[in-house]
């Protein structure tokens, strides 16, 4: 607390206080605010369209809020809306991303925390040039890539399963991950590993017992970035998997841009709003760490 | 001797096993497969890849494919229109926001939350909004405007600045970020003096500021590029293409080749003419970050 009767009362202190009115704010607020409500629009515009009935949106305008509520698209763009033959909805591409989602995510963020945690204290010869190579990796288009690696899964057996694809997943969030655990690690006091080792720990000990507990923040960072990332991916799901196996962005895309069928623009909205909301709720609850995941990646490279 | 001193590679043994996965990665997957595609894009493999030589034919075949051009010419606006706007736009929201305003957690929140959600469902809404009978043009007519026209995704000539706008709305909140935190780290002093000065606060924007942004605008323009030499989700959803081959992007071609036309050699050429696109932005940039100052880490 701090101690407010001790401090001299001479009247107001720093500096004037703006005018909240002038024309400087009413500029700069006005346009912030029209920008901000350019960028809120479509988040409206899907959400209202996908509680309206169809012949309301035939006759409406697309702005205007719903006369009538009705959920009868989101339950079938969950369990009804077609694609091609099948008519099962986004329920199965749900539950498909959330089996690719989890393991990719655990078993990306475990190999790259521990080979961050390798580069940064247990450098051996070679060590940085692989790392280098990594790096670079990362810029290199994906369509150079895919077939190659669609001739590596097949020789495993993987080619076309969930298990193929979080394999996929964990090699390419590799560059990036390792990148962040590597220059947060770096960034811990030296003297904590050296006494560690002076203790008597190994490798992994030291790793499990000094290094993840002191890590907390960066590893949410990094299940952040990776949750949003797998489960907006849809290249990889649709080169990998096989139509049983297809993610949800890829089920997303099949159902509305099915050419079968009279199109429903409520189920379309309802589906698409389904297949965003679990990376937006990830972003509106993290808040600054998402931007810190994003900037970590970027500003120090 | 020997037993005394055990041998090089099993020294520091755990860290070697803990960088297998990397060391698989990039030499496997990422040189091994880079290696492999550009080798095979020499050969006139079909359905499954085959060693038969063609010399530089896939590529003569490439460049005289009108969809290929069109893909190319399309990639060429998309990019440097969504590089010129997205960082006019990122820069000045960033500015802006660095005036000690209100509510700066939700106004940045808004501005970037496109940036969490996927290409398809970016895609998806645009087409929604972009839809002539139901969306943006129709409101605008319904309001007395019965000739306005804005029906981007349904005339080839312009099909492509209405996937301009969703890359625009998805990705300028990133920029934003970035440039914001760019802002944040320059020293209060420099405003103080430019102040004391007299100069204006634009020209001081201009001629002080973001020439010391210099690295934040080098990593951001290397990002920005690199997204969209990739950029191929958004285009399938929003416009698969269409109309015709207008919105055709590189990433695209290569797939459609690789998995549709079982054209593999096609697609192995095209894909490493991506590659060169990229090389050739990203070995410049290596060479002038890190080559001249290998001492930084």
């Amino acid at each position: 607390m701090i101690d407010i009767t001790s401090a001299p009362l001479t009247g107001p202190q720093g500096p004037k206080p703006r005018k909240s009115f002038s024309r400087r704010n009413i500029f700069l607020y006005g346009t912030l605010i029209t920008i901000a409500l350019f960028y809120a629009l479509p988040l409206y515009v899907m959400f209202i369209t996908s509680l309206k009935g169809m012949p309301e949106i035939r006759l409406g305008n697309v702005f205007s809020p719903p006369l009538e509520v009705t959920f009868q698209p989101w339950v079938k763009a969950w369990s009804e809306a077609c694609t091609g033959l099948t008519c099962n909805g986004l329920s199965t591409g749900f539950w498909n991303s959330v089996q690719i989602t989890i393991p990719s995510v655990v078993l990306s963020i475990i190999i790259a925390s521990v080979n961050g945690y390798a580069l940064s204290n247990w450098k051996f010869k070679g060590a940085d040039a692989f790392f280098t190579i990594l790096i670079f990796g990362a810029f290199i288009p994906y369509q150079v890539m895919l077939y190659p690696i669609v001739i590596m899964l097949r020789e495993v057996g993987l080619y076309g399963s969930l298990g193929g694809l979080v394999l996929v997943h964990t090699v390419f969030g590799m560059p990036i991950l390792t990148l962040l655990f590597r220059n947060y690690f770096t960034s811990l006091p030296e003297e904590l590993f050296k006494a560690a080792r002076v203790d008597g720990a190994r490798f992994w000990a030291i790793y499990a017992k000094v290094m993840v507990p002191m890590s907390l923040p960066i590893f949410t960072v990094a299940v952040i970035l990776q949750v949003t990332g797998i489960w907006n991916d849809f290249l990889f799901g649709v080169v990998y998997t096989s139509p049983d196996n297809y993610p949800m962005t890829v089920s997303l895309n099949n159902i509305v841009n099915s050419t079968q069928g009279v199109k429903e623009y409520n189920v379309n909205m309802a589906a698409t709003i389904l297949t965003g909301l679990v990376p937006l709720s990830i972003y509106f609850v993290s808040g600054r760490l998402f931007v810190r995941g994003i900037a970590a990646g970027a500003v120090k490279g | 001797m020997s037993s005394t001193r055990p041998n090089q590679l099993f020294r520091n043994k755990s860290a070697k096993i803990a960088a297998i996965p990397m060391i698989v990665t990039a030499l496997l997957v990422f040189v091994g497969g880079t290696i492999w595609t550009v080798v095979y894009s020499f050969t006139n493999s079909g359905l499954l890849p085959r060693l038969q030589w063609v010399g530089l034919d896939q590529y003569e075949r490439l460049w005289a494919t009108r969809k290929w051009l069109v893909s190319i010419e399309n990639l060429a606006i998309y990019g440097l229109c969504m590089l010129v706007l997205v960082f006019v736009i990122g820069f000045i929201l960033a500015a802006l926001i660095d005036q000690k305003i209100r509510f700066e957690d939700t106004i940045r929140t808004v501005i970037l939350y496109p940036y969490a959600l996927s290409f398809v469902v970016t895609g998806l809404v645009w087409q929604w909004m972009l839809n002539p009978e139901f969306g943006v043009q129709k409101v605008v007519r319904g309001w007395g405007w019965e000739s306005f026209t804005f029906d981007p995704l349904y005339s080839a000539d312009i099909a492509i600045y209405g996937v301009l706008i969703a890359g625009i709305w998805q990705g300028s909140g990133l920029v934003m970020v970035l440039m914001l935190a760019g802002l944040r780290g320059i020293d209060q002093d420099v405003w103080k003096a430019s102040r004391v000065d007299g100069i204006p606060t634009w020209k001081a924007y201009i001629f002080v500021i973001i020439p010391m942004m210099r690295p934040v605008f080098v990593t951001t323009l290397v990002i920005v590029v690199t997204g969209i030499v990739k950029i191929y989700d958004l285009i399938v959803a929003q416009t698969g293409g269409g109309p015709g081959i207008s919105t055709e992007v590189p990433a695209k071609y290569v797939y459609d080749m690789m998995f549709q036309a079982n054209n593999l050699g096609q697609g192995f050429a095209a894909s490493t003419m991506m590659l060169v696109t990229v090389a050739l932005i990203v070995i410049p940039w290596a060479i002038l970050e890190f080559g001249g100052s290998k001492h930084r880490d």
